[in-house]
């Protein structure tokens, strides 16, 4: 930790942080809560492991009423949303505003795509009559695919506020690109509980 | 130890600007600290109301002071509940914490002051939803076990949603310190000078990050379960039935050291300024925070030996509660250590000091016995818990908050209190505990169990005796309370502002320091505990 070094730059810039102290901060506060995040959907995997191994038949059983292509294709569009996003950051970092708005908004467009595909399995399970009550795996599946379901919903406010920022110039030349970088991590980390979900839930052998 | 030193002459302190705006909207971590002090404050002082309306039933073996017995259940489930989610979980992390770590650090705020202001509203959200949970409250203990949490017709998912909420305060807050921490030390400021309130606090924040996701998922989970009708932890349905206490207690036992760590630093720092020694043993007490944190991880199963859990799960568990006591007595050790040979001056926080040093060790070792197999079979939901427990909260982390609110008063507000006064309140307050919970240990030893309104006869000794030791526990905190407002009615501003002669950093400011700390970044050149090298 160069802290001194830090520091002597935040002098330089008055009674306010200094760039890099702000930038590091950030990413790491970032790090930081992405790891309670895994927290979070740990518990949700440690009860799934739990009750896999406790009725492996029926978790085979209910996971055939999934559909695999829907899935496939949401995981698919997800991967795809994170290899913009990664490009959009890298556009931040080159100032390059125009392919900024266009990556952030194609990944935005993903973000909404992935939620329109899950509308339709929804509907399609209630439709059958699954619910989260049915039996446990419809239990964990809803609760799962609901809670991701939030943190994308959240990840495109972040998306479209990053946008709007964007638009007015905020990342311009010689202004901070670390939201575009922080914001970025989030969504990755989005993407990164669904290629768990996705064979965990989708793909029982 | 630092060069850059303020005088206590001309300055603006944090406080002049004035108006509700100023301070609902402050971003300064010193008025942050103050917002949640007087929030938890005011927690404290219900849940401790209701402690008082509970012993006043138990008085006598008969249902007289409730109306029905649910009353007595639901006064226990809102003290426990308030006590721990609203008070002591946040309590010294996020009002002493956030009023010294920049200070103790040498930085001029937290990492993200909004993103701190942030965690304080949604922590008055998360109240707002518990007050209103008031209204219709729950009867399930603060520990909501299913299967009652999922039977019961009280309202569960209202109060376990405002503890949900509250969980995002405390990560948001742990976060911010941990980057603050590493980020934001002033030049000199190595990790083997730093108070030892900063590691401590340091310690809590990892804990906070790691445990508060995981009761965060297990209050969904019994929210959905009793929303959906869904069977995770009813065996009916197919349901693990000791899961939810799986779940709670790998939040809920390292939780109470994040309950506890913050008073451990609190202690670190009162006792070498009043011993005028350096801190004997001072990377044992850094790391032993941490070993603390770590191990924590690994005990939980110690609430559930009755719980049926296998016996070869039991035994490892035992051994890893015991070992937990290894780093907690190498802290106690190391603070006796410090007192000896040095030149103690009893002010009123160093009483509460040295009482927390007292009175926890024997929550510790009370807590030794309990992680012995054989004997927590007798000894499980009884009052002896009840003893245990509040040794270690009331003894432990209540004993460091109150030695904090007198330590660091004139720093904080500019003011000074009546140190007579405080050293009589402070021997109510011991006195007044030890009566009320010593004969917790014997009612429990001989099988009164906690949580019943009403009880065999021969227990009335005991019982009322603890309810008398209320009263004076009462009336202590009552004059204590007293003492420290009216100070700050009045005009009048301290003769010095680094009165105890400590080194730390945050004493070389005025008192109360000014917006933004400091004028220059300090550079820091020694040990903060080197007393008697000058």
């Amino acid at each position: 930790m160069s802290s001194t070094a830090e520091h002597a730059e935040s002098h330089a810039h008055g009674h306010g942080l200094g760039e890099t102290v702000t930038h590091n901060a950030a990413k790491f506060g970032m790090w930081l809560f992405l790891g309670t995040e895994i927290l979070l959907f740990g518990g949700l995997f440690a009860t799934y492991a739990l009750f896999r191994a406790k009725y492996p038949d029926l978790f085979h059983e209910s996971h055939k009423e999934l559909d695999v292509t829907l899935g496939a294709t949401n995981t698919i569009v997800l991967i795809f949303s994170s290899f913009t996003m990664a490009l959009a950051v890298s556009a931040s970092q080159k100032r390059n505003r125009k392919w900024l708005i266009i990556l952030l908004a194609v990944t935005f467009i993903c973000g909404a795509a992935f939620t329109v595909n899950k509308y339709f399995e929804y509907s399609a399970k209630f439709h059958h009559h699954i619910f989260p009550e049915t039996n446990i795996f419809f239990a964990l599946y809803f609760m799962m695919t609901g809670l991701h379901m939030i943190h994308v919903f959240v990840g495109m406010g972040i998306i479209l506020a990053l946008i709007i920022m964007a638009r007015q110039g905020r990342f311009a030349e010689g202004r901070r690109y670390t939201p575009v970088e922080v914001g970025g991590l989030y969504w990755h980390l989005v993407d990164l509980i669904w290629i768990y979900l996705f064979p965990l839930l989708y793909l029982i052998g | 130890m630092a060069n850059g030193v303020m005088t206590q002459t001309q300055h603006v302190s944090f406080l002049a600007e004035k108006g509700f705006k100023s301070w609902i909207l402050t971003t300064d971590h010193k008025r942050i600290g103050i917002l949640y002090l007087i929030t938890i404050s005011f927690f404290f002082m219900i849940a401790g109301l209701m402690a008082l309306g509970m012993r006043y039933e138990l008085m006598t073996p008969e249902l007289d002071f409730f109306r029905t017995p649910t009353e007595y259940n639901v006064a226990f489930t809102l003290h426990g509940s308030l006590m721990v989610f609203f008070f002591i979980v946040p309590g010294i992390a996020a009002s002493f914490g956030n009023f010294l770590i920049p200070l103790m650090i040498g930085a001029r705020d937290v990492a993200f002051p909004r993103i701190n202001l942030l965690s304080f509203w949604i922590y008055l959200v998360g109240t707002a939803i518990l007050l209103s949970a008031l209204l219709q409250p729950a009867d399930t203990g603060w520990t909501f076990y299913t299967p009652y949490s999922i039977q019961t017709g009280t309202k569960v998912i209202l109060i376990t949603l405002g503890v949900f909420v509250l969980g995002f305060s405390s990560i948001l807050t742990g976060m911010n310190f941990i980057v603050t921490i590493h980020k934001l030390r002033a030049p000199g400021m190595t990790w083997d000078r730093l108070p030892l309130f900063i590691w401590a606090s340091y310690a809590t924040a990892i804990l906070q990050l790691l445990a508060t996701p995981v009761v965060g998922i297990t209050l969904l989970l019994l929210i959905a379960e009793r929303t959906f009708d869904i069977g995770f932890f009813d065996p009916a349905k197919g349901g693990d039935p000791i899961l939810f206490q799986n779940f709670f207690w790998f939040y809920s036992h390292p939780a109470v050291y994040i309950m506890v760590i913050p008073a451990f630093g609190i202690i670190s720092e009162i006792i070498p300024v009043f011993a005028r020694k350096p801190i004997f043993g001072y990377k044992a007490i850094a790391y032993s925070s941490f070993a603390i944190a770590i191990i924590s991880f690994f005990v939980w199963a110690h609430h559930m030996f009755v719980s049926g859990i296998s016996e070869t799960a039991a035994a490892i568990f035992s051994f890893l509660t015991m070992l937990v006591a290894i780093p907690t007595a190498i802290k106690v050790f190391n603070w006796t250590a410090t007192l000896y040979k040095g030149s103690i001056e009893f002010h009123s926080s160093m009483l509460y000091a040295m009482s927390f040093i007292v009175l926890f060790t024997v929550g510790g070792l009370t807590g030794v016995y309990l992680g012995a197999l054989a004997v927590d079979v007798h000894l499980h939901d009884t009052y002896f818990i009840v003893a245990h427990m509040h040794y270690v909260m009331i003894g432990g982390t209540v004993m460091g908050f109150f030695g904090a609110l007198h330590f660091w008063y004139q720093k904080w507000f500019g003011k000074v209190f009546n140190e007579l006064i405080a050293k009589a309140a402070w021997f109510l307050i011991f006195v007044g505990f030890n009566v009320t919970f010593f004969p917790q240990f014997f009612m429990g030893y001989q099988g009164m169990p906690r949580r019943y309104a009403t009880y065999p006869v021969e227990y009335v000794s005991y019982h009322s005796l603890s309810t008398y030791g209320s009263w004076i526990l009462g009336l202590g905190i009552l004059i204590m309370t007293v003492n420290l407002l009216l100070p700050l009615m009045r005009k009048g501003q301290p003769e010095s502002s680094n009165p105890y002669g400590s080194l730390s950093l945050e004493w070389q400011v005025p008192s109360p320091p000014p917006h933004e700390n400091f004028k220059e970044i300090p550079t820091v050149t020694d040990w903060t505990y080197a007393y008697g090298k000058k």
